[in-house]
């Protein structure tokens, strides 16, 4: 096997300049691959966790229909008591949650005494808030990055439209479930800019203080988002809920709860689901590169080495090995594209890291790229390349192993 | 008892339409440790029977057997195994593996073919290099060496796995009458030392008149049959 290997290698070394080619070629294709695959993989990644750790959290608990009705925030399909109760204890118990908040959520109407707009508020325990969605408090750009009873934390569009700061007074005014009216008055303790995506525009408020407006008296919330301790265990979580709130059923027999990943409430689900077939084209376009150079090459080292072949193939090599012979040639090329690949593609990966790329997403300005690829992901595009070398040298090698010596040996 | 006999063997190729008769009807034997050539001209058949002693392609009819094998009857498999473990060949362009030093050009049949264990392959490389006078050119490569240095590389190699039988087609084609008669007298002396047999198709007349039997081929069929030189066995060549 060494012999063939040394044979192989000789005579990669002996059409150097066309080694050369096509091990660039593949070597281009494999950095083209390893930078998008980090850049795209980190955008992905930086939206996800923008749009989970700033706004939805992981996952989320509602009562069943709360979702399909979510644009009127309707306060009739709030949880009640019993049913907030039942989703605390299954949450203490379960290992995989980190941190979970219950939300008050509702709408109304948001008056700096001169002038009145409509208004999203979230009422929230703050700390428990602050620890489901962690980059919530990178969001607040003006103000205490906490929040207290009495106080508001307002979208940016908001405060630069009605001209409110930090430290004013303002009201706030909500329609009841009775359908009553109810004001309360709020100082202004923080402003935040607008993260992209549903609830991106919204305020927030304590808890109590949104159920002091909406004149609640007991226990009640529009939803509990939940944080998880490993985020790639998402699926698994939300079906092990699912599974253990599907028992709980009202009167109809239909079911009190739904649970909703992230995925199922942001519609930058499908920009993440985009990015993945984008990636996996591009694996393609590396796949096709692959296959087509390293066969073009085997073909013609098939071409030019007949009478090689020929004479090999007369003094007893058997078909076997001189298809090892011409496999291994394509093997090496692939594995010397995959390696340079791999080496300049991280390099460029850190280049890009060097310069720091800064980068719009929707209301968020100035996000720095940070690229960076798993080494897993690494493993997995070079045993691609060197799997498709490997095949695309197998229709020249079968078609060597496979010459009449006669004719071989009279090639001109 | 004959290495090869032949009996009635012929060979027809189609070309297009038309069946063209290579070998019609050829029979003869070959003794083991002979110093034989089939000789005529282009288009007579004598590269066909080199072909089909070699193993390299079959007969259209008739038997033949070489080394008490029916080489009609092996498989492409079989074929290359049994020209691996019984037959050398030479060849008139050299044929060396550009890649491969004249080392491991001699080492290549028995490693790729015969998988001779380390030791022993590089007693046998050793002695057979020393035979052909190349011991001090063991690691050049074969663009390094002369027409004649690579023929006799090209003798080292078919006789390294020390074959019953070498079949050599216009083995000298290519060489000065000097480095041709030192071939040959390489090739003579190496069939004494070893008793293998060698087999040439040829039509150069410094191997005519060095060669103990002659076969004469004409149209595909034997004229005659075997010619005997008179040159005394074992003779050195001359210039």
């Amino acid at each position: 096997m060494l012999k063939l290997f040394k044979i192989a290698i000789r005579n990669l070394i002996r059409y150097r300049r066309r080694t050369l080619m096509t091990a660039s070629l593949i070597t281009i294709g494999v950095v083209f691959v390893l930078v998008f695959v980090s850049i795209a993989g980190s955008f992905k990644a930086m939206m996800i966790g923008q749009v989970t750790d700033s706004m939805l959290g992981h996952l989320q608990l509602h009562r069943k229909g709360y979702v399909a009705s979510i644009d009127t925030l309707p306060l009739n399909l709030n949880l009640k008591a019993p049913a907030c109760q039942k989703i605390s204890a299954l949450l203490d118990a379960s290992p995989q949650i980190e941190a979970y908040s219950p939300r008050l959520k509702f709408g109304g109407m948001f008056s700096n005494f001169t002038e009145t707009t409509n208004i999203r508020l979230n009422g929230v325990y703050p700390d428990r808030e602050f620890r489901t969605v962690p980059l919530l408090t990178d969001r607040i750009v003006e103000g205490k990055k906490t929040l207290a009873r009495g106080e508001i934390i307002i979208p940016i569009l908001l405060a630069k439209g009605l001209k409110v700061k930090v430290a004013d007074s303002v009201v706030v005014v909500a329609t009841n479930a009775d359908g009553s009216v109810n004001g309360k008055q709020f100082i202004v303790s923080g402003i935040m800019e607008s993260a992209t995506g549903p609830g991106g525009r919204d305020g927030y408020i304590h808890i109590e203080d949104a159920a002091e407006v909406l004149r609640i008296s007991e226990t009640e919330v529009s939803e509990v988002a939940v944080r998880l301790k490993d985020f790639n265990r998402l699926a698994a979580v939300a079906g092990d809920l699912n599974g253990k709130l599907s028992g709980e059923v009202n009167k109809a027999g239909q079911p009190l709860f739904e649970v909703h990943t992230w995925e199922q409430l942001s519609p930058f689900f499908t920009i993440a689901r985009m990015i993945d077939v984008m990636t996996f084209f591009i694996r393609i376009m590396l796949i096709a590169i692959v296959l087509i150079s390293i066969m073009n090459v085997m073909i013609m080292a098939v071409y030019e080495r007949i009478r090689e072949i020929g004479t090999i193939a007369a003094i007893g090599t058997l078909p076997g090995k001189i298809l090892s012979m011409f496999v291994i040639e394509g093997f090496c090329l692939g594995v010397v594209g995959a390696v340079l690949g791999a080496l300049v593609g991280g390099a460029l990966i850190g280049i890009v890291n060097l310069i720091g790329f800064r980068y719009n997403f929707g209301q968020q300005k100035g996000i720095l790229m940070r690229a960076s690829i798993e080494p897993l992901e690494i493993v997995v595009v070079s045993v691609i390349v060197i799997i498709v070398a490997v095949a695309a040298s197998l229709q020249p090698a079968f078609k060597a192993s496979r010459m009449d010596p006669i004719e071989a040996l009279r090639h001109v | 008892m004959a290495l090869i006999s032949a009996k009635n063997i012929s060979k027809d190729y189609a070309v297009g339409d038309v069946v063209v008769q290579a070998l019609q009807n050829v029979t003869f034997d070959i003794a083991p440790a002979s110093f034989v050539a089939f000789i005529g001209p282009s288009g007579s058949g004598k590269s066909t029977i080199l072909n089909l002693i070699g193993c390299l392609d079959k007969p259209s009819a008739g038997t033949l057997t070489v080394a008490d094998t029916d080489v009609a009857a092996l498989d492409r498999k079989e074929s290359a195994a049994f020209r691996g473990r019984h037959l050398g060949f030479i060849f008139q362009d050299f044929n060396l593996i550009p890649v491969l030093t004249v080392y491991e050009n001699i080492e290549y049949p028995l490693i790729m073919v015969q998988n001779v264990p380390e030791a022993e392959r590089r007693e046998r490389i050793c002695r057979v290099l020393e035979a052909v006078d190349m011991a001090d050119q063991a690691d050049k490569y074969p663009q390094q060496i002369s027409g004649g240095q690579k023929q006799r590389v090209a003798v080292a190699r078919a006789l390294v796995t020390n074959p019953a039988l070498v079949l050599a087609d216009e083995p000298t084609a290519n060489l000065d009458s000097q480095t041709a008669y030192a071939v040959i007298n390489l090739m003579k002396r190496m069939r004494d030392e070893r008793q293998t047999t060698f087999i040439f198709s040829t039509h150069d007349q410094k191997i005519v008149g060095e060669v103990e039997v002659l076969y004469r081929l004409v149209d595909g069929r034997l004229d005659n049959g075997p010619e005997t030189n008179e040159k005394p066995k074992g003779g050195p060549a001359h210039a």
